[in-house]
């Protein structure tokens, strides 16, 4: 047992002093002093309710995203069928209970529709994302498949979240995390930012921009009512609007959406003196854009932005140079935001803040500094205990306690993880457990030496016995980190992972280490007599 | 150099003689745990009950004027506002109930807290942000879903490994200190009020693990024990396992608490419910490793058979066929 050959000093000592070289830059950094920027430098992160920041959960509702699919799918189908040689008249168009139905006029071309549709439901992956059914001889009926939601979920969600990180990124926040979280969340952790309210106004805006016909046709008397007439939808005013509180009539289909542009800036406009976000489209929705204006000019279009008009001007004359301006009662922040908003591209499902935290980085600062002082205090007075209870054993397990800490800071930074809060239970855990195994080995040292054991074999027999009962101790506390990280929410889980790699370490620095030290020392010194 | 020693040697106490008054007395104070939980109920935090936390700190201000603020906030009309003190006597933190359709609002619940937040600037100069926390109550809900589910979870499967390890018997020993150290810990967060939060139950595992720490070292002596003195009674073994290993008990909570403690006085705001928490663990996870886990097994009757290679039935009617008895 006290038995160590050179090669397995070698590699107990490299384990050891490796896992110490990368805990040196988090030491560093936490004192305020510079890591070498050449050499690499894995450092654990603190959380933000150590170092202060903010914490937003943002989350979609997939309903929505079945919504828009139906939507998309419905103006497919039409330009489908419009686009077809000779073109297949449908009508009958029907949009509910999540199912899209349609007629097709002539029984004849039931079959080159169904033919048609064809690329349209099945997708591009080897999964069918709609189910397409004909009843009543002339009746097609498009319901999406359970994957084909999940899968159109998870894209949006995909791309939600590559829009908020473009959008952060645009505050030049600096360092923010974005991680994907379950199947319709989305976590952003900003360190450092003070004041959350900017960055949650730039990601509450869904910013779906699109520009729609006014149906001129609509009775004010049935607007009120929201009635809308045939083909037309009703939309309100947006607040703070010239015409907050009214609706306005405008037609369905036959509108441009607003995510082909290629640029969005705030701007002023010379003549009201309004701020006013100046936008250009892409080569393809310009173009449209041109047609739309050519083909309507001295009628009014609103401009949309989810959901509320912002406007409904008069299209004087075709507007074919790609760009346009924006008016709203804008504030220069607002329009600042939206021309942000649009730049990053809209949102493809709406998102709602459902937890937020921020932590001022003052509080944090104080809390670490606190902290450090008590537990320096606390290493002190334990550290004083070990030794004059245990004298030389308690210097090893002094020792071992220390690298613990170490190693323990230095697995942590490789592996990038976050130091928080319920992690600090964590880590007083596993000292507690380090410190424990000490005392069982050097209390069951003492008793095999009170039976009489000679040294070297009470060494021995206190290291086997007490093992028995600290691998025991430490297998439960690792089957019960690893359930918690399983099972346990964020916070939960920054205690688990604490927890688990603590349990390595301690016990490599606890049994492992000090076994080597003191076989070293026995073999060295030959003590007849053991001071424990 | 004379070393330090906290337990004499061949200390002998008689933990067990009174394991029944203990006993009937550690499941009263677990009825009367559970009792308090039901009846004045746990100070749920922002994290469980959901709802809308500012942080501020009174700058100017010795102490944080919490009856007024009581009035300004309940007045705003979101229901009656949650105020406790918060680390030091000017910083205080105040939770709001969100309005029920609030989730489905972007950037309502913001503007409840910069509501709350202004009302409270306009009084008094100087007041500083510490923080804020918004949990919607679908998200506070599967907080608290997560964390029974967490500790449950891991209750279990530790029980189930120490019954691999040693016998059932133990397993259900361990199983029932465990649920005593839990009770009691939510006993006296329901009797002091104290504020229940995702930080406390890291708190409570860190004290089951604590606790199965001294429940194993004891379990494992008496399994020593019962192999190596098969005729004792069991009380007897039993004291004399706790007796034996009582030395290394003291010496590892003493150490703990000397960590704790100036974490405790001197330590920040922020980790004192933890720490609390972990500090008055210490004490009743020991408790329960002597009184509950220990007194137990002599109830469910193990003996020192129970560690001894038992003859397989294959084995038995070998012997017989062989003639032997």
């Amino acid at each position: 047992m006290l038995e160590f050959p050179r090669w397995r000093k070698i590699w107990l000592w490299s384990v050891t002093l490796i896992a110490i070289a990368c805990a040196l830059p988090s030491i560093l950094s936490m004192s305020n002093l510079r890591w070498p920027d050449a050499l690499p430098s894995p450092t654990v992160n603190l959380g933000l309710d150590l170092a202060g920041g903010s914490h937003i959960l943002l989350e979609a509702n997939p309903a929505q995203v079945a919504e828009q699919r139906l939507e998309n799918m419905e103006e497919a189908v039409r330009n489908t069928m419009r686009q077809a040689e000779p073109r297949i008249r449908i009508g009958d168009v029907s949009t509910s209970e999540n199912q899209l139905g349609f007629m097709v006029e002539s029984a004849a071309d039931v079959d080159r529709a169904r033919e048609l549709l064809l690329p349209l439901v099945n997708g591009t992956g080897l999964t069918r994302e709609w189910n397409l059914s004909v009843v009543d001889q002339t009746r097609f009926v498009l319901e999406p498949t359970a994957d084909g939601i999940s899968n159109a979920v998870t894209d949006a969600m995909d791309s939600a979240t590559e829009v908020v990180r473009k959008r952060i990124d645009s505050l030049g926040t600096r360092e923010p995390t974005i991680i994907r979280q379950g199947d319709t969340r989305i976590v952003v952790q900003v360190p450092g930012l003070q004041d959350p309210d900017q960055l949650k106004a730039l990601l509450g805006q869904t910013a779906k921009l699109e520009f729609k016909l006014v149906d001129q046709t609509a009775l004010p008397s049935d607007l009120e009512q929201g009635i809308a007439p045939p083909g037309s939808q009703i939309f309100p005013y947006a607040e703070g609007s010239d015409f907050a509180g009214s609706s306005i009539a405008v037609r369905r289909l036959g509108g441009i959406k607003g995510d082909s542009l290629t640029n969005a800036q705030q701007s002023v406009d010379p003549q009201t003196n309004e701020a006013v976000v100046s936008i250009t489209f892409d080569q393809a929705g310009g173009a449209k854009f041109a047609q739309l204006t050519t083909e309507n000019v001295n009628k009014p279009f609103a401009i949309i932005l989810d959901g509320k008009v912002l406007s409904a001007p008069n299209i004087n004359e075709p507007i074919r140079g790609g760009s346009a301006q924006i008016s709203g009662n804008f504030t220069t922040e607002s329009a600042n935001a939206l021309a942000i908003s649009l730049r990053s591209g809209a949102l493809p499902v709406d998102l709602t803040v459902v937890e937020e935290r921020t932590v001022g980085p003052d509080l944090g600062a104080d809390s670490i500094k606190k902290g450090l002082l008590a537990m320096g205090i606390g290493s002190l007075l334990v550290i004083l205990l070990m030794v004059f209870t245990y004298g030389r054993f308690g210097i090893y397990a002094t020792a071992a306690l220390v690298l613990n800490v170490l190693m323990l800071l230095g697995i942590m930074a490789v592996f990038n993880t976050t130091l928080t809060l319920p992690g600090i239970a964590g880590f007083v855990l596993t000292i507690g457990a380090a410190v424990d195994a000490n005392v069982l080995i050097n209390e069951r040292i003492r008793e095999e030496r009170k039976r009489g054991r000679r040294v070297v074999a009470a060494v021995e027999n206190g290291y086997k016995e007490a093992s028995r009962a600290i691998y025991d101790a430490n297998i439960t506390n690792f089957i019960a980190g690893v359930l918690l990280f399983i099972f346990g929410s964020g916070p939960i889980r920054g205690f688990a992972v604490v927890l688990i790699i603590g349990l390595f370490t301690s016990v490599f620095t606890a049994v492992t280490l000090t076994r080597l030290w003191v076989a070293g020392w026995l073999r060295k010194a030959r003590p007849q007599d053991l001071n424990i | 150099m004379r070393l330090l020693k906290l337990v004499p040697d061949d200390t002998n106490l008689k933990f067990l003689r009174y394991r029944m008054p203990f006993y009937v007395v550690s499941l009263l104070l677990i009825a009367a745990s559970w009792g308090l939980v039901m009846t004045k109920g746990l100070n749920y935090g922002v994290d469980f009950a959901g709802g809308q936390e500012v942080r501020l700190t009174f700058s100017e201000l010795e102490e944080a004027p919490i009856p007024s603020l009581r009035e300004q906030i309940g007045a705003l009309g979101f229901g009656d506002p949650v105020i406790q003190r918060f680390g030091d006597a000017n910083q205080v933190s105040i939770r709001v109930r969100l309005p029920e359709n609030v989730e489905n609002t972007p950037g309502a619940a913001t503007a409840i807290g910069n509501q709350v937040i202004s009302t409270i600037e306009s009084t008094y100069e100087n007041v500083i942000r510490d923080g804020n926390d918004t949990v919607s109550g679908k998200v506070a809900g599967e907080f608290r879903e997560k964390a029974v589910l967490a500790l449950l979870a891991a209750m279990l499967a530790i029980s189930l490994y120490i019954w691999v390890r040693f016998e059932w018997q133990f397993g259900v020993g361990a199983l029932f200190a465990l649920v005593h150290d839990v009770s009691l810990t939510l006993g006296m967060f329901a009797l002091f009020q104290m504020e229940f939060s995702l930080q406390i139950i890291a708190a409570i595992l860190a004290i089951i693990g604590y606790s199965l720490n001294d429940t194993i070292v004891i379990y494992d002596r008496i399994r020593e024990n019962l192999k190596k003195y098969r005729k004792m009674p069991l009380p007897e073994l039993l004291d004399l396992s706790v007796n034996e290993t009582l030395a290394r008990t003291v010496m590892t909570s003493l150490t703990l608490l000397i960590a704790l403690v100036p974490l405790l006085l001197f330590g920040p705001a922020s980790l004192f419910g933890l720490v609390a928490a972990i500090t008055l663990g210490i004490f009743v996870g020991t408790y329960s490793s002597v009184y509950m886990a220990a007194p137990i097994l002599i109830w469910l009757g193990v003996n020192s058979n129970s560690f001894i290679p038992q003859e397989g039935v294959a084995d038995k009617q070998e012997r017989i066929a062989r003639g032997e008895s």
